[in-house]
């Protein structure tokens, strides 16, 4: 499969991939980013609430032994490994105590909670001793030239709360952020990792999903351009498996089938039109042709134009019913069912052809008695019927014994059985038997006969529109015509 | 008779015109569904000839319109579709007569006749009279010269359709469909056979035929 990324993005496969990848990382970014937040805040009030508890042990001590106590209780307090910040300095922002070397300026101006998280310095566990001792050295280093040499460097960053004793003096409680930090940095390199793998996890499954989906489509697009290339005996691949492509190939190809039937009937009546309409059009034009040249009395010319009109009468016959066999084989004529009863159906033909029968002396008899109800249309059996009884009387005039024809109905399983038998000489032949009903195809003997040649190839519509089949089978002597419809259901 | 031809086609339109005139009727001719309504509207026809697919209103809403408008004048539908369903469309439409093109005109004259409206007036009788042959419809009885002649159910419906039609031109397409109900053609010509068996039972022993073919169109009862 060679295509173009433009080509593989137009694709709807691809399209729906990135769209699903879309939804799917603005979901993740979404969530991400609220719940950092929900946890960041909520570390943040439980610092303050340790910041709030710091501060109230530390009034306590204040109050139970003054400033001396206090200062002892920061030191102590201080040099426990991982403690919080605790700094107590003079009105003018000295430092005098506690485990902060330096501090962003500014922080100590104001009383209460710091806005903004600051950056602070810890004394080494090593220098805090020192330190200590520098701190309670009022002249020692200048506190300035800490925060200098501070300052270049990267500290951490704290939120504390700044108190003013009744002193003057400054305390400040303070607690780390480097926990929260780490937990919104581990926060978000799992949403890249999330985002990274569902990047992976998109273009994956696009790969072995979408490119399936899109190669079967491939194919079958290849498959119809054959089709449409002309070969109408192509058909969609089917896999095997079932699916909605399985399903979707099925069914084009019973539609392809089905437009190739139709195409079939189609090739069939131009090719019958061509060959079995062209000859009489010629006898027609040659007759008024042979008419115009030379000289005739007026009897001549009428008797011409009368044989020009039943000529064009008979085309016209032909014509139709090439139209209806092929409207009925292809399934679009519009003539409708409902119930008729078939035994009704058959004594009104056997009723028009008894004078016929009687005529050609052949004897017709019937034994249609009882219910026979099927569905189906009086008018299009009465055709189908009254073509076969036509036949029948026609070449049972040449039977060795008495002519007759019988006509029965009978119910035989789930099919309800209309036969026509003559004991005429029939239609020994197999091959020409099974030939018969084709369209045009008119049998050596009875070319001498009138008719077209559709007779037979009508009644077989017929029965097609009707659901049911028309065989014909020897009689011995003669032949034997039987019509055969699906009984009601609900008989 | 008084004929409305309401037919798109000018050369079929002229043909019937001039067809209909040698008959001794009048026609008149429009050439789409609008100017023929509103010219059924206007005049007074016996009869009209109504084609199916027209240009601006096709036939059936023609005679829809003009049904609801009250008007009873009788009409044939002329039309290149003939399946049963769409003549049964047809007469539902408020058709009279269906005729599938293409057609002979003789069948077109023939059906024309019979549809006029002031001969048409014979449905109500219970007896009909042709001549000295008697036909009483509550009966079922035949007679003629005050003979009685016996008849197969079937053979007095033929008699029936063609005394109530007696004078005019009756096809053996009409036969077979107002007396068999059956609108397709049969191979051999059945009607014949039927025509000429009646033609037996009421000619023979009488001096006179009643009966008569009519060449190259049908039948006709005539004194």
């Amino acid at each position: 499969m060679a295509l173009s990324l433009p080509a593989i993005m137009r694709t709807t496969a691809a399209r729906l991939s990135a769209l699903y990848f879309l939804l799917f990382a603005l979901c993740a970014v979404l969530l991400v980013f609220y719940m950092t937040s929900l946890s960041a805040r909520m570390l943040t009030g439980q610092t303050q609430q340790t910041i709030n508890d710091e501060v109230l042990g530390l009034a306590r001590a204040y109050q139970r032994g003054g400033l001396p106590v206090l200062v002892r209780v920061v030191e102590q307090r201080s040099r426990q490994p991982g403690a919080n910040l605790y700094l107590i300095a003079d009105a003018n922002g000295q430092i005098l105590t506690g485990n902060v070397q330096s501090l962003e300026p500014g922080v100590l101006e104001t009383d209460g909670w710091t806005t903004e998280p600051f950056s602070y310095r810890r004394f080494g566990e090593g220098e805090l001793e020192r330190q200590r001792n520098q701190a309670a050295d009022p002249n020692g280093a200048p506190p300035g030239e800490t925060e200098i040499q501070v300052e270049g460097e990267k500290g951490h960053n704290a939120i504390a709360l700044v108190l003013r004793l009744p002193n003057q003096m400054i305390m400040l409680v303070g607690r780390d952020l480097g926990e929260p930090e780490r937990f919104r940095a581990v926060i978000r390199r799992a949403l890249m990792l999330a985002l990274g793998m569902m990047g992976l996890g998109g273009l994956l499954i696009w790969f072995f999903v979408g490119r399936a989906a899109l190669k079967r489509i491939d194919s079958v697009s290849e498959a119809s351009r054959r089709i449409m290339g002309g070969d109408l005996t192509g058909r969609l691949p089917v896999t095997g498996a079932g699916d909605e492509f399985d399903r979707l190939s099925e069914n084009l190809n019973t539609m392809l089938a089905r437009i190739a039937t139709l195409n079939e009937g189609l090739k069939q009546v131009s090719d019958n039109i061509a060959h079995d309409l062209k000859t009489p059009l010629t006898r027609l034009r040659n007759r008024a042709e042979a008419t115009l040249s030379g000289k005739h009395k007026t009897t001549d010319y009428r008797q011409a134009l009368e044989g020009t009109i039943a000529e064009s009468d008979q085309l016209i016959k032909t014509f139709n019913a090439i139209l209806m066999i092929s409207r009925l084989e292809a399934g679009y004529s519009s003539e409708s069912t409902s119930k008729v009863d078939l035994a009704a159906a058959v004594r009104d033909v056997v009723e028009l052809y008894e004078p016929v029968a009687e005529e050609a002396v052949v004897a017709l008899e019937t034994s249609v008695d009882g219910d026979f109800t099927v569905n189906g249309n009086r008018e299009l059996i009465g055709q189908a019927l009254s073509n076969i009884v036509d036949n029948a009387i026609k070449y049972s005039t040449d039977a060795t014994e008495k002519p007759a024809v019988r006509v029965a109905l009978q119910r035989v399983g789930h099919e309800i059985r209309l036969s026509v038998a003559d004991n005429g000489h029939g239609i020994p032949d197999d091959a020409d038997r099974a030939r018969v009903t084709e369209r045009f195809v008119r049998l050596e003997k009875s070319r001498s006969q009138p008719g077209s040649g559709l007779g037979l190839s009508l009644a077989k519509a017929i029965m097609t529109f009707h659901n049911g089949k028309l065989e014909l089978l020897p009689a011995n002597p003669g032949l034997s015509v039987i019509m055969s419809f699906p009984a009601r259901e609900d008989h | 008779m008084k004929i409305l031809v309401i037919e798109d086609d000018r050369e079929a339109a002229d043909y019937m015109q001039k067809a209909f005139a040698e008959a001794g009727h009048t026609a008149h001719v429009a050439g789409d569904g609008e100017t023929g309504f509103a010219l059924a509207d206007a005049g007074d026809y016996d009869v009209m000839v109504v084609d199916r697919m027209m240009p601006r209103r096709d036939g059936l809403s023609v005679i829809a319109g003009l049904r609801s408008r009250g008007n009873t004048t009788p009409v044939l539908i002329l039309s290149a579709l003939g399946e049963v369903d769409d003549r049964v469309t047809g007469l539902r439409a408020g058709g009279d007569d269906y005729l599938t093109k293409p057609y002979a005109f003789s069948e077109l004259l023939a059906r024309v006749e019979v549809l006029n409206r002031r001969a048409s007036a014979r449905e109500a009788e219970t007896v009909y009279r042709v001549g000295d042959l008697e036909l009483d419809r509550l009966s079922h009885s035949v007679k003629r010269a005050a003979r009685e002649i016996t008849l197969q159910p079937r053979e007095f419906r033929l008699l029936e359709y063609l005394m109530r039609h007696a004078g005019q031109v009756v096809t053996r397409t009409m036969l077979l469909e107002n007396v068999w109900d059956y609108h397709f053609d049969p191979q051999t010509n059945v009607i014949d056979v039927h025509v000429s068996r009646l033609r037996g039972k009421i000619e023979k022993g009488f001096d006179k035929p009643i009966l008569h073919t009519v060449r190259g169109a049908g039948y006709m009862l005539k004194s």
